[in-house]
C-alpha cells in the first residue's frame, strides 16, 4: 500500500484567514493542527489571480502561458495533461468532489463535460478512460443553480432553500451588485438555509461518502474542493453569531483615509484607480454595477466576518472528514495538501473581489503540506517563494512515481534547504484579460521577498511601467518603487530574471467561451 | 452589447457550403443543438440544457451569401443579431463568418464558443469536397 492523498482546496481565500497564518477571526484548529505538524508556507502565489487559469496550473503542472487558460471563459482543453491521470495510471482511485471550474459554467449548449456529467447525473463520463482522470466526479459551486450535482440535490431535496442562496447574475446576467445584510454590502446576504444543505457541508459528506465505497487496500487521491469563502457570502444565518461583524476589526489592508487611501491607488499601475471609480471593470466576477468607491468601513466589516464564519464551516467539514479517514485506519499513511486557487481583497486598498492586480491580497495564499506521519517529514515553515505549479510534481512524489515531463516546477520543498536544492528561486504570475475591448495584461516575479509587475501594452497602460514592492519593509504593499532610482538596478534585474524564466505563451490565445 | 466574430476557412467552394449553412432548418447539422424547426420567418431552436429560443430569420441573401436572424420574445436579451456569412477565396475556396451582436453581453461569448465547434464542423464536412 502506498500514500494516500486528500488535496484540500478553498476557493479565493487569503493566507491570513487561518490561525496558523496569523489570523485572529476564525477559528481553524484543523487546520492549524495540519500546519503544525506538517510544512507550512509562507509565500506561496498562484500563476493567475482568478480560478479556471489557476486551477487549470494545479492539475498540469503547469505557467498559464503553457496551459493556455488565460482567463476565466476559456475551457481548458479536454486532452491536456492531468496529473490525475497519471496517478490513476499508478494504480489510485481518484476523486474530485467539489468545485472543478476547468470549463465554463455559463454553458446553455452543455459542451462541456463537467456540466454535461452534472446534467446526466452521472459521475463519470467513461469508466476506463475518465475526464482529466478522475474515476468519480461530483460537482459544485457558488450556490445551487445550474447543472452541477450539489445543484441537482438541492433541487431532488432541498427546492425550498435553493432561493437562500444570494443570485450571483442580476436579471441583466450581470454579475449581481445587490447589497444585503446589516450594511448592504454587495455580493452578501443572509442564507437561511440549515448547515447541513449548505455546498461546504455536501462537499464533505459527498467525500466522506466516496472515500467509505473504496476498499481499505485501495491508495486514492481524493480532491476536496469546497466553493468558500469565494462570494457571495451568503453562509447559513444559523452560523452568523460565530463572528459578529460590528466585533470584527477592519482588516490591515483597509486604509480608513479617503484621501491616503486614493494616493495609494494612484501611485500603481492605472487600471487599478480606473477599477476603485468604477469606470474600468476587467474582471467579469466583480460587479460592474458596483463602485468600490463608495464601500464603507462597516461593509468591510460585514464581508469579514461573513468570510470568516464560512471559513470556519470549512475548518469543521475538515474535521469531518479527517475523523472518517482516521475511522478506516489510512492516518498515518495519509497525505494533505491544503490551499486555495487565489486570494481575495476583502477590504485592502478599499476594494472587494479579484482582478488584475498582483499584491498579497490575492497572491499570497495558504499552502500547507502535511506529509504521512509514516514518512516521518520535520514540520517546518518555508519562507522561500513556492508556486500551485508546484503541486502536480509534489503529488507525483507523494505516489512514488516519476515527476511528469510536462510538469514546469519541481515539486513542494519540505524546508528552505530543500527549497534552495530544488531551485524555488522565484514564483511567476501572470494576468491577460480581454474583456468586450478592455485590456489588461501584466507579468510578475517574486523573489528575494520583492515583489515586480511588469505591465504590457493594455487599454490603460503601457509597456515599460510596473509596480514594484518591498515585502520586507512595505508588507502591505503602500508604496509603489518601480520609479525610485535607488532600486532601479534591483528593478532591472528582476524583470531579466522574469523575462529568463517564463515560459512563451503558447499562441494563437485560444478563444473564450464564456464569461466565466 | 456584446459583439464577436468566430470564422474558419473552408477549402470548397463557396456555393456549395452555402447552399448548407444558408439553410435555416439545417442548423442542428453542424451547430451544437439538439433541435431545430422553421415555419416561414421563424425559427425556434433548442439547446442541450432545454433552453428553447424563437427567432426570426432576418436576411437570407442567397447573392450576398448572408442570413441573419434574431433572438425574440425572450426576457433576457434585450438586443440580438446573429449573421453568418459565405465569402469565397477563388473557386474552390471560402470564408465562413459568425456573428453575433448581443445585450447581455456575456450571452454573446456562449454562442460564439458554440459557433467555434459548428465552425470546426462545416469545415470537416466539406473541406476538400
Amino acid at each position: 500500500m502506498g500514500r494516500k492523498i486528500l488535496f484540500i482546496t478553498t476557493d479565493q481565500q487569503r493566507y491570513d484567514a487561518l490561525g496558523c497564518n496569523g489570523g485572529t477571526i476564525a477559528r481553524t484548529p484543523n487546520i492549524d493542527a495540519l500546519s503544525k505538524a506538517g510544512i507550512t508556507f509562507d509565500r506561496a502565489h498562484p500563476q493567475n489571480v482568478v480560478c479556471m487559469p489557476s486551477r487549470s496550473t494545479m492539475i498540469t503542472g503547469q505557467h498559464v502561458s503553457t496551459h493556455g487558460v488565460w482567463m476565466n471563459g476559456v475551457p481548458l482543453p479536454e486532452d491536456a495533461p492531468s496529473i490525475a491521470s497519471d496517478l490513476r495510471r499508478a494504480g489510485y482511485t481518484t476523486a474530485l468532489i467539489g468545485k472543478a471550474h476547468f470549463e465554463p459554467l455559463l454553458d446553455p449548449f452543455l459542451r462541456f463535460t463537467e456540466n454535461r456529467i452534472g446534467n446526466q447525473r452521472k459521475t463519470t463520463d467513461n469508466p476506463d478512460d475518465p475526464h482529466r482522470g478522475f474515476d468519480h466526479m461530483e460537482l459544485s459551486t457558488h450556490g445551487a443553480v445550474g447543472q452541477l450535482h450539489y445543484a441537482n440535490w438541492m433541487r431532488d431535496n432541498h427546492r425550498e432553500a435553493i432561493a437562500g442562496y444570494y443570485s450571483v447574475l442580476d436579471h441583466e446576467l450581470q454579475v449581481n451588485a445587490e447589497g444585503g445584510g446589516d450594511t448592504n454590502a454587495p455580493q452578501l446576504k443572509v442564507n437561511p438555509i440549515p448547515a447541513e444543505w449548505y455546498h461546504t457541508n455536501w462537499v464533505a459528506q459527498q467525500t466522506i461518502n466516496w472515500l467509505n465505497s473504496l476498499p481499505a487496500d485501495k491508495d486514492w487521491f481524493c480532491w476536496m474542493s469546497f466553493p468558500d469563502p469565494h462570494h457571495p457570502w451568503d453562509p447559513p444565518a444559523s452560523e452568523l453569531h460565530r463572528v459578529p461583524w460590528r466585533e470584527v476589526d477592519l482588516p490591515a489592508g483597509y486604509i480608513e483615509d479617503k484621501s491616503k487611501r486614493e494616493k495609494v491607488i494612484d501611485d500603481k499601475l492605472r487600471h487599478w484607480r480606473g477599477w476603485y471609480d468604477g469606470t474600468f471593470v476587467s474582471n467579469y466576477e466583480a460587479p460592474a454595477k458596483w463602485v468600490p468607491a463608495s464601500m464603507t468601513a462597516d461593509q468591510v466589516r460585514e464581508v469579514n466576518a461573513f468570510t470568516h464564519v464560512e471559513n470556519e464551516l470549512i475548518d469543521d467539514a475538515i474535521g469531518e472528514v479527517l475523523k472518517a479517514i482516521n475511522a478506516r485506519g489510512w492516518s498515518s499513511d495519509l497525505d494533505v495538501i491544503y490551499t486555495t486557487d487565489h486570494g481575495e481583497f476583502q477590504g485592502d486598498f478599499g476594494l472587494l473581489f479579484k482582478g488584475p492586480y498582483h499584491v498579497d491580497s490575492l497572491m499570497r495564499l495558504p499552502l500547507i503540506w502535511r506529509p504521512a506521519p509514516s514518512a516521518k517529514t520535520a514540520p517546518a515553515r518555508v519562507n522561500a517563494p513556492v508556486g500551485l505549479v508546484s503541486l502536480a510534481a509534489t503529488f507525483a512524489h507523494i505516489a512514488g512515481i516519476e515527476r511528469p515531463k510536462y510538469t514546469e516546477a519541481p515539486r513542494l520543498p519540505t524546508s528552505n534547504d530543500d527549497a534552495t536544492n530544488l531551485g524555488h528561486e522565484r514564483v511567476l504570475t501572470e494576468w491577460d484579460s480581454v474583456l468586450f475591448g478592455k485590456i489588461v495584461h501584466l507579468r510578475t516575479i517574486c523573489r528575494n521577498n520583492w515583489v515586480c509587475t511588469a505591465a504590457l501594452d493594455g487599454t490603460m497602460n503601457k509597456f515599460g511601467e510596473g509596480e514594484l514592492y518591498d515585502l520586507t519593509n512595505d508588507p502591505l504593499q503602500h508604496v509603489n518603487r518601480w520609479n525610485d532610482d535607488s532600486v532601479k538596478a534591483l528593478r532591472d534585474d528582476l524583470l531579466s530574471d522574469l523575462w529568463a524564466n517564463l515560459p512563451a505563451q503558447v499562441l494563437p490565445l485560444r478563444n473564450m467561451d464564456a464569461p466565466v | 452589447m456584446g459583439t464577436v466574430r468566430r470564422h474558419a476557412f473552408v477549402e470548397c467552394n463557396a456555393d456549395k457550403v452555402w447552399s448548407f449553412v444558408g439553410a435555416p432548418e439545417r442548423l442542428h447539422e453542424w451547430f451544437p443543438i439538439t433541435e431545430c424547426r422553421v415555419e416561414g420567418n421563424k425559427r425556434w431552436i433548442t439547446l442541450a440544457a432545454g433552453i428553447v429560443f424563437e427567432e426570426d430569420i432576418v436576411t437570407l441573401d442567397h447573392d450576398l451569401r448572408r442570413f441573419q436572424y434574431k433572438i425574440v420574445n425572450n426576457s433576457l436579451i434585450k438586443f440580438h443579431l446573429g449573421t453568418v456569412d459565405v465569402i469565397p477565396d477563388g473557386d474552390n475556396r471560402c470564408l465562413v463568418i459568425y456573428s453575433t451582436d448581443m445585450d447581455p453581453e456575456v450571452l454573446a461569448l456562449p454562442i460564439a464558443g458554440a459557433a467555434s465547434l459548428g465552425l470546426e464542423k462545416v469545415k470537416q464536412m466539406f473541406d476538400g469536397k
